[in-house]
């Protein structure tokens, strides 16, 4: 089946000479039809300027973006199956929500009466029936977001480009809307590529995810692989808390130049079949578990305890003595970012 | 912050001395509107013998003055239809794009309205002059369309600043081409901007008189009818009338255009 | 829903020559610019730059006084004439009102825009405002027409003169040499009045601009150090409203430089810069010396406009 995005070898540098900025470099991607595609990473990683260059925002300045098997790395936005929800939604002020929604209809001449019928069915699948007749300045930020996704889903695109979408959102409404947009995708079977630098949301919503850093494609995986079996040390600290060891005692615990451990694999117990023993720096109380920090094996190594009947926390300069599984260790390649 | 209890309020001299300025400012206007109707026919004779609205009627005959209207109607349609595309023109290619000579354009664009209008008038006759063009509509709308440019410009740019660029690429994205977004989305968005700009240089056309004098040749706008009024009266009265007139007809226009930008301009109270 | 899913079949993009171009200007965004970008700056680089060009090139011409042609040879007689007699008086005596003008408006402005800055807000502030504005939009002949009937010898200031028995001052003023005239409406004094009257908005609003500027607090200071209000105005408001005094000063300074048509109207028959350069190329047909005269008030403003600088007029505006 031909995947839904393909990137082939892509960079995007903007400027000349010696201020030239590389907002993307070589990346490769392959995203399948129907997947729910993240892109994670922090700010100034590439991943936006990688989304607008499949909308066709920005063009690339070496390698080919192909959608759906054709390549259209020159193409303009309008000419591309693929249609995005902006961060600020970018509703048009000076139309009605129905007429907003209807937009990409109207451009390309709909009969008026089929599309607005068919603007009120989006509204409806997004839950906000009711509302055609008012302005985008009516609405509530939560309203507005689902009205921009809308209209992108009205022109039947082959993939939908979300840009952060849930970012001006707060917690309780960004949860909900992260199970509808999941729902949502499911429905309606088309490729979603998602960008957030939240690492909850990526992993709780994404069939795949790709992590971005400094304009690189560090690694692409289910959110499983990417938490469990990172390919590098940024990828390790990006999701989730990670323990890395290096040198003599990386070495000395693992038997590997560079490894990960995750807090919550790691157990205090007993002197004996203690993998490493260390004194308790600094305790932290989360409610669903506790973070216990010890310097052992010449790092500050982190340890997460879930509650439990009868658990009781160390105190600080208390000795206490690590253990883990082999499974818990993963091996990091390859040079610290 | 201004706080004027702190700093004891302004005192009765300030006031005074802010009010004097005041009227300064509108008495003349007011004097010219009551002498409209005053039925004295030297009619600048103070105070006025008697009221009467005839010198309406009889200025309504006139057929120069009507002459002069029509002129300055036409030249200011003409001149405000070249400065509308002109101006948005550049206003489109200056309001967000940085390049080297951005800033020398802007100056450019003022430049006609910031020089003396005796220079850019014996500018353009020069102009003229050499290479023998006579004097006809369209030398006097050559002038009038350059300085209003300037008008237009600076309200699209005002307004197109304010613009969510998103909105562009939003068209874009949901399938609309350059001019159907164009039409769509820009120009609906420009649309009370570059009103209240034709509004402006409507009303700035209408008025002008120093760069006309110099590229008019005999013809006769309103301004210079009632320039030569000034310099010999015909009928005193009748003149009253036409600046009664005039103050209404670009009045009105620049009332309606501020308020069409109030919300665009960043340092308005 | 299962309206969602079926699919609308959606007619086919157009592919017409405007959507060609489209795709174009949006790949090339240089060519958009230029397409943007070439109407007015063809029309600004031939109508206007051309015209000045002309200008400057018609200074250096001259006019034959037998042919009445004018000749197109460099030469520099159109400038020797300018230090004539006649020519010089009328550049000093523009020169010199427009100096007169800008003082005037300033110290008429002050208060008022003092007023604005410190005293007003909201609505009164709003209303000032427009108080300001609403001369400026009315027109300049109509405003210029207003005080030829109010200076005429039966019009509205004599009759106040008359009412406080100020008649003998008013004729006093007007037996004056250099500033007098046959009646207010035909004298200097009357044209400088006028001038102060057209160009006293220009002032009040970027002064009033420069004292917004000036935090509270810096005044409180002074105050709080000993200073009266006068020592105050003197030596804290007054300089840090410069910026805003030098601004305005540009527009009445080369409003006043520009202008033929007050002291045509209004004055006596001295002549003033702009009016030899109507006259010149109109009657006289002499465009070669109209246009070097011209340069004397473009000199003087680019002059003028070097000193605002320093004193951070372009800050201000």
């Amino acid at each position: 089946m031909t995947a839904a995005v393909t990137l082939d070898g892509v960079s995007c540098t903007f400027g000349h000479g010696a201020g030239a900025v590389r907002a993307v470099e070589h990346v490769d991607l392959t995203i399948e039809a129907g997947e729910f595609f993240t892109l994670l990473g922090p700010s100034g990683s590439g991943k936006t300027t990688v989304l607008r260059m499949i909308g066709g925002f920005t063009l690339p300045t070496a390698g080919r973006v192909l959608i759906g098997g054709a390549d259209m790395s020159h193409e303009p936005p309008y000419a591309r199956p693929v249609n995005t929800v902006f961060q600020d939604y970018a509703l048009f002020p000076h139309m009605t929500i129905r007429e907003n929604v209807a937009y990409p209809l109207m451009v390309r001449k709909v009969d008026r009466r089929l599309r607005e019928q068919r603007a009120e069915e989006l509204l409806a699948l997004v839950q906000l029936p009711g509302v055609g007749d008012r302005r985008p300045a009516q609405l509530s930020g939560g309203q507005r977001q689902r009205v921009a996704l809308a209209r992108a889903l009205i022109g039947q695109p082959q993939v939908l480009l979300l840009d952060e979408p849930l970012g001006a959102l707060d917690l309780k409404l960004r949860e909900q809307m992260q199970s509808e947009l999941k729902a949502l995708q499911r429905r309606v079977g088309i490729t979603f590529l998602f960008i957030t630098h939240d690492q909850h949301e990526a992993l709780s919503m994404s069939d795949r995810i790709g992590i971005f850093n400094a304009g690189r494609l560090e690694q692409v995986g289910t959110p499983a692989a990417v938490y469990e079996a990172p390919a590098t040390r940024f990828v390790a600290h990006f999701v989730g808390a990670a323990n890395v060891l290096e040198g003599d005692a990386a070495r000395r615990l693992t038997g590997h130049a560079q490894a990960m451990l995750r807090p919550e694999r790691i157990t205090l117990g007993a002197m004996s079949g203690a993998r490493t023993s260390g004194t308790v720096a600094e305790v932290q109380y989360f409610g669903a578990f506790t973070r216990v920090k010890v310097d052992a094996a010449g790092a500050r190594v982190q340890a997460d305890l879930p509650a439990g009947r009868g658990f009781t926390p160390p105190e600080p300069g208390a000795t206490v003595h690590l253990h883990w599984d082999d499974g818990a260790v993963h091996a990091l390649a390859g040079a610290a970012a | 912050m201004r706080s004027s209890r702190s700093s004891g309020g302004p005192t009765f001299w300030l006031k005074a001395a802010a009010g004097a300025v005041v009227l300064f400012l509108h008495v003349p206007l007011a004097l010219i509107v009551l002498y409209a109707f005053s039925a004295e026919d030297k009619s600048y004779v103070f105070p006025p013998p008697g009221l009467t609205t005839d010198w309406f009627a009889v200025a309504w005959q006139r057929e120069d003055v009507w002459a002069a209207i029509q002129l300055s109607f036409q030249v200011a349609l003409a001149s405000t239809a070249l400065a509308l595309v002109l101006g948005t023109l550049a206003a489109a290619a200056l309001a967000r794009a940085s390049f080297f000579g951005r800033d020398a354009i802007s100056l450019l664009l003022i430049l006609p309205i910031a020089l003396p209008g005796i220079i850019t008038g014996i500018a353009l006759r020069s102009a003229y002059h050499t290479l023998e063009i006579p004097f006809s509509f369209w030398t006097i709308v050559i002038g009038h369309a350059t300085f209003c440019v300037v008008v237009v410009y600076n309200n699209a740019v005002a307004r197109l600043r304010r613009m969510n660029p998103n909105l562009i690429e939003a068209s874009m994205d949901l399938g609309a081409d350059g001019f159907q977004t164009l039409r769509h989305v820009i120009l609906p968005q420009l649309g009370s901007a570059l009103l209240a700009g034709a509004l402006l240089a409507f009303a700035l056309s209408f008025d002008e008189v120093i760069v006309t004098t110099f590229t008019a040749g005999q013809q006769t706008t309103l301004p210079i009818w009632m320039l030569q009024e000034l310099i010999r009266p015909r009928q005193r009265p009748v003149t009253n009338v036409v600046a009664v007139v005039i103050i209404a007809l670009t009045f009105i226009p620049i009332l309606a255009a501020y308020f069409l930008t109030r919300a665009d301009e960043p340092t308005h109270r | 829903m299962s309206t969602v899913e079926n699919t609308l079949a959606l007619p086919a993009a157009r592919r017409g020559p405007l959507r060609r171009a489209s795709d174009l200007l949006y790949t090339r965004r240089n060519l958009l610019l230029l397409a943007l970008l070439a109407p007015p700056l063809l029309w600004f680089g031939v109508v206007y730059l051309g015209s000045l060009f002309a200008l400057l090139a018609n200074s250096f011409f001259r006019l034959d006084d037998f042919t009445g042609q004018v000749v197109r040879e460099v030469g520099f007689t159109n400038f020797v004439a300018l230090l004539d007699g006649a020519n010089l008086d009328a550049a000093r005596r523009t020169v010199g009102m427009a100096i007169a003008v800008t003082l005037a408006c300033t110290v008429l402005a002050f208060p008022l825009a003092y007023t604005m800055a410190r005293h007003a807000q909201g609505w009164t502030k709003a209303l000032l405002y427009i108080a300001v504005m609403l001369p400026l939009w009315s027109s300049y002949l109509v405003r210029l027409y207003a005080w030829k009937l109010l200076l005429a010898k039966e019009g509205a200031i004599s009759w106040l003169a008359a009412q406080l028995h100020l008649t003998w001052l008013l004729e006093a003023v007007l037996a004056t040499p250099v500033i007098g005239g046959p009646s207010l409406s035909f004298s200097t004094l009357g044209t400088f009045v006028v001038f102060v009257y057209m160009w006293l908005p220009f002032m009040v609003l970027p002064v009033m601009a420069s004292i917004e500027r000036i935090p509270s607090s810096t005044l409180e200071a002074s105050a709080d150090l000993g200073a009266g209000p006068s020592t105050t105005l003197r030596k804290v408001i007054l300089p840090l409203a410069m910026p805003g005094i030098a601004a305005g000063s540009i527009f009445t300074f080369s409003l006043t430089l520009g202008d033929y048509i007050i002291p045509q109207v209004i004055g006596d028959s001295t002549l003033y810069i702009g009016q030899v350069v109507y006259r010149q190329q109109g009657v006289a047909g002499n465009i070669p010396f109209a246009a070097a005269f011209s340069l004397v008030p473009i000199v003087v403003i680019g002059v003028y406009l070097w000193l605002a600088k320093k004193k951070g007029a372009f800050d201000a505006l």
